[in-house]
């Protein structure tokens, strides 16, 4: 990667074209009234095609994807993209289709859906799908709408509050305000599972219901599930569970026989399709039976979510089948405990025992502290990382440890890169050990150093202002 | 592998889950396919669909999208890249997403973008909260009936939950009631009002006034755009409004049955604090290079949880470079005259419908660009066209039928339009 400093306002040269149209073939239709139009300059570049091509291949360039390195990213599931869904997504019948087109003239794309719905339903124990939501996070607000809708329908019109772990995504609580519900927090164990008996008294007749993932965010697997299931159930409550941990199961266990009424799946990390540097996803929402009759006059999203990304996931879960399903979350559990057995002697491992898609270290055991040298943090472990060609796990979450980094390397990993990646993360906590300060001033083979981010949001620069 | 961890058997890997809730017997999916096998059943898909030339908007429009940009978006370093929170290694997603908000700032007349937001609903949704927020006012929000229907309902949506009562400003003669605006700010307290910049008739509406009125009360002006005719257009900013949002889609997205397009939002500098979203800023590094960041994290769902300015996580970033290299490409010029030509073309189909004698006039004399609405003297338009291979006539609530034109439809296209339904 090189450092490439141009923005494409600062490729601009007036009169420049970068479009071809076609001749205008019909009468002037005249201007609009003074009145309505747009007297203000238009700033937009003036480039060629070739400038624009070199800019964005240069920008690419500053970048590391899945395709460029291994991305242990915890809870955001970075496997590999299989190419041949690009290929499919992007097929002209799909691509050129107007969403109000009436179902008679989208046969196919009907389809889509109905055999993804089959699918996920299959893959999940849930009963039905909504393919709205555009995101985790969409999904997790639409899940509580349902959530809320439920109780509503019933009457039931005081159960304005839903539980969440201390563990949880950020998203889970967010979303819980943004849907209007007052966020009850859980505490956790001392072994990272929710504690049941201080879940108990919670459950009083305002408890619209419990977010978890499970596996949590720690990795570890709920063991307690079914008599949390049971307990929020007789409270009257529902159980939502957040997809983003779902890799693990895949194949395994269902989240509907675990007694979840609503879910999320993530198809950006589940279900393979690009995360495309922070979007777009699709975060489709499934419901047990009881709750079907609530998804009519919840509207998310402008049409039928987003098509593109669903028949990517589609094109997946076609190539895996039912043969292969259970590989995914199988290896994905495989890689993720033999990372923890293998660096436990170095990296503080918080909790023992056999973790799922992912685990959580809390810094490095020996952090080279000495007289006036702070020790290596995990930030610093991270930047070195970036040093020595490996993406950076997840840090400083989940919030209950406070160096936690969150080590996730999917099922699409072979055993030779997962080793390297070990062997580099004893290589730096060698380094940690030797002299702090290699990893303090980390990383230093990238595109760019350190940011100063505390003056970037102090005195915010947040568009291009030529001098 | 299995030795390292002390086990057995990937079996023994899920022994803390209960056996009750291990999956027995096969799972209820398709076999696995080959590539090849893949490869034919979304041929077979594929050809299910009609294939009709598209002369409808309503939310989604068929414009032209230069070879140049799935070219450059299907690089892998921008397509398979996470959130860029390692920013030494995102330095390219960074950089466009901070071309990306320069360049939504300028069409809309506003200081400040995000990131993006998931598509045009979702973003007046976010405008709508975002304007109870900043208010601190009674929880009531107007909307325009001029919205399109989806807009409205998904702000309905999001409303009902997050507690904001929703009034509504009818149209009156083809535009948003000036009068009817000022009698429901005059009625109660008033957080927020979302007007269109262009509405579901196709009608460039005049807000002279608007932002006085909303602003006498202490409300926020969100104006709802379609981005593509914010380069003839009076902009949000010229009409003193707070918050710009709608659909990045007409920028040259793909149809795609509705997505993935790109919500946008812009907003005056003094609610930057409030905005949802991803925001990216420029610093310099340790070594005193220009290089950006995600910045002012501290609105953002994973540092503030239920007290963030909104749930977004995810958004829509790819879809973010796709609209910022369009504009590229187009620059002022390209723009200008992609709005010619629709516009143009879109007069010319007018004309040519009223002359069959099959139409109604429903507001003559409007200005209107690209799309319109006409009422039909006959039912059945939009399956007669359909039949002709195209897509057009989509009926609407109100009885009329609405048509647009983009830069792709030729004029033999719209002259075998006409024909279709001229020989009905």
């Amino acid at each position: 990667m090189k450092y490439y400093d141009k923005l494409i306002f600062e490729c601009s040269k007036e009169g420049r074209r970068g479009y071809s149209l076609p001749e205008n073939a019909f009468p002037a239709a005249g201007e609009l009234p003074v009145a309505l139009r747009r007297q203000a300059p238009l700033n937009l570049p003036e480039v060629s095609e070739p400038d624009v091509v070199r800019h964005y291949t240069n920008l690419s360039q500053m970048n590391f994807g899945v395709d460029t390195g291994f991305y242990p990213l915890g809870s955001c599931t970075m496997k590999y993209n299989p190419k041949i869904n690009e290929e499919m997504a992007a097929l002209p019948g799909f691509a050129g289709l107007h969403p109000l087109m009436p179902a008679r003239l989208t046969e196919g794309a009907c389809k889509v859906y109905e055999e993804m719905d089959k699918a996920l339903a299959a893959i999940t124990g849930m009963y039905k799908f909504t393919f709205a939501p555009c995101a985790g996070a969409h999904g997790e607000l639409t899940g509580l709408m349902l959530m809320r809708q439920y109780h509503v329908n019933r009457g039931d019109l005081k159960r304005t509050k839903v539980i969440v772990p201390d563990s949880a995504h950020g998203t889970n609580p967010a979303s819980a305000a943004v849907c209007g519900l007052e966020v009850v927090e859980v505490k956790s164990l001392e072994n990272g599972r929710i504690d049941v008996e201080a879940l108990k008294p919670l459950l009083t007749d305002e408890i619209a219901g419990i977010m978890m993932t499970n596996p949590n965010t720690l990795g570890l697997f709920e063991t307690e599930i079914k008599s949390i299931a049971a307990l929020v159930h007789a409270a009257g409550g529902l159980l939502y569970y957040d997809g983003a941990n779902m890799n693990p199961l895949m194949g395994v266990v269902r989240p509907g026989d675990m007694g979840f009424d609503i879910m999320h799946l993530n198809l950006h990390k589940t279900f393979s399709t690009p995360h495309g540097g922070g979007g777009p996803g699709s975060g489709p929402v499934g419901v047990a039976q009881k709750l079907v009759d609530c998804l009519p006059g919840i509207r998310v999203s402008a049409f039928h979510g987003n098509f593109g990304v669903i028949l990517r996931a589609y094109a997946y879960i076609l190539s895996l089948g039912r043969e292969h399903l259970r590989k995914v979350g199988e290896y994905a559990v495989l890689s993720a405990n033999y990372i923890k057995e293998s660096l436990k002697d170095v990296y503080k491992l918080p909790i023992e025992g056999v973790c799922k898609h992912e685990f959580v270290f809390d810094g490095l055991i020996n952090d080279g502290a000495h007289d006036d040298v702070p020790g290596a943090t995990t930030l610093d472990v991270a930047k070195r990382l970036l040093d020595y060609g490996f993406h950076a796990p997840t840090i400083y979450f989940p919030l209950l440890f406070h160096q936690a980094l969150m080590i996730e390397p999917t099922e699409t990993e072979s055993k030779e890169t997962i080793d390297a990646f070990i062997a580099v993360m004893r290589k730096i906590a060698e380094e940690a050990a030797r002299d702090p300060n290699i990893l303090h001033e980390a990383p230093h083979n990238t595109p760019i150093s350190r940011p100063d981010e505390t003056t970037a949001a102090r005195n915010p620069i947040l568009k291009y202002q030529e001098n | 592998m299995l030795d390292k961890i002390g086990v057995k058997k990937l079996e023994d890997l899920y022994s803390d889950v209960p056996a009750e809730f291990l999956h027995k017997g096969a799972y209820a999916l398709p076999p696995a396919m080959s590539e090849q096998e893949i490869r034919d059943c979304f041929a077979s898909l594929e050809a299910m669909n009609a294939h009709l030339k598209v002369f409808v908007g309503a939310g989604a429009y068929d414009h032209y999208t230069p070879a140049v940009i799935p070219y450059l978006c299907s690089r892998s370093e921008f397509l398979t890249a996470y959130t860029p929170y390692q920013c030494e290694i995102s330095q390219g997603t960074l950089r466009y997403i901070f071309e990306y908000q320069s360049l939504i700032c300028s069409l809309t007349g506003l200081d400040v973008s995000n990131a993006s937001l998931y598509d045009g609903p979702t973003a007046a949704a976010e405008a709508m909260k975002m304007a109870v927020a900043c208010t601190r006012k009674k929880p009531r929000v107007l909307l325009s009936k001029g919205l399109l229907p989806h807009v409205i309902e998904v702000v309905e949506t999001y409303a009902r939950f997050h507690g904001v009562e929703i009034g509504y400003v009818p149209v009156m003669n083809g535009q948003t009631c000036p009068n009817c605006l000022k009698a429901e700010l005059a009625k109660d307290d008033v957080a927020g009002v979302i007007v269109p910049s262009i509405n579901r008739y196709g009608i460039v509406e005049d807000h002279t006034g608007f932002a006085d009125a909303v602003h006498a009360e202490k409300g926020l002006l969100v104006e709802y755009c379609d981005p593509s005719a914010l380069a003839v257009v009076k902009t949000p900013g010229e009409w003193d409004a707070d918050i710009a949002v709608g659909d990045g889609q007409p920028l040259g997205l793909p149809l795609s049955y509705g997505g993935p397009y790109v919500g946008f939002m812009a907003v005056k500098k003094e609610h930057m604090r409030k905005m949802p979203g991803r925001i990216v800023g420029q610093t310099v590094d340790k070594d005193g290079r220009r290089v950006f960041v995600l910045t002012l994290q501290a609105r953002e769902q994973h540092i503030k949880r239920e007290k963030a300015t909104s749930n977004i996580c995810s958004n829509e970033s790819l879809m973010a470079l796709w609209v910022t290299i369009y504009l590229s490409l187009m620059g002022p010029e390209g723009l200008k005259e992609v709005n010619r030509l629709s516009c143009d073309g879109a007069h010319y189909l007018y004309a040519e419908l009223l002359k069959t004698g099959c139409f109604e006039e429903v507001f003559p004399g409007k200005p209107f660009l690209k799309e319109f609405v006409l009422k039909p003297k006959q039912a059945g338009m939009q399956e007669r066209l359909e039949k002709a291979g195209f897509f057009a006539a989509l009926p609407t609530e109100e009885g009329y039928v609405s048509f647009c034109v983009t830069e792709k439809r030729t004029k033999a296209e719209i002259d075998a339009l006409v024909k279709a339904v001229k020989e009905g």
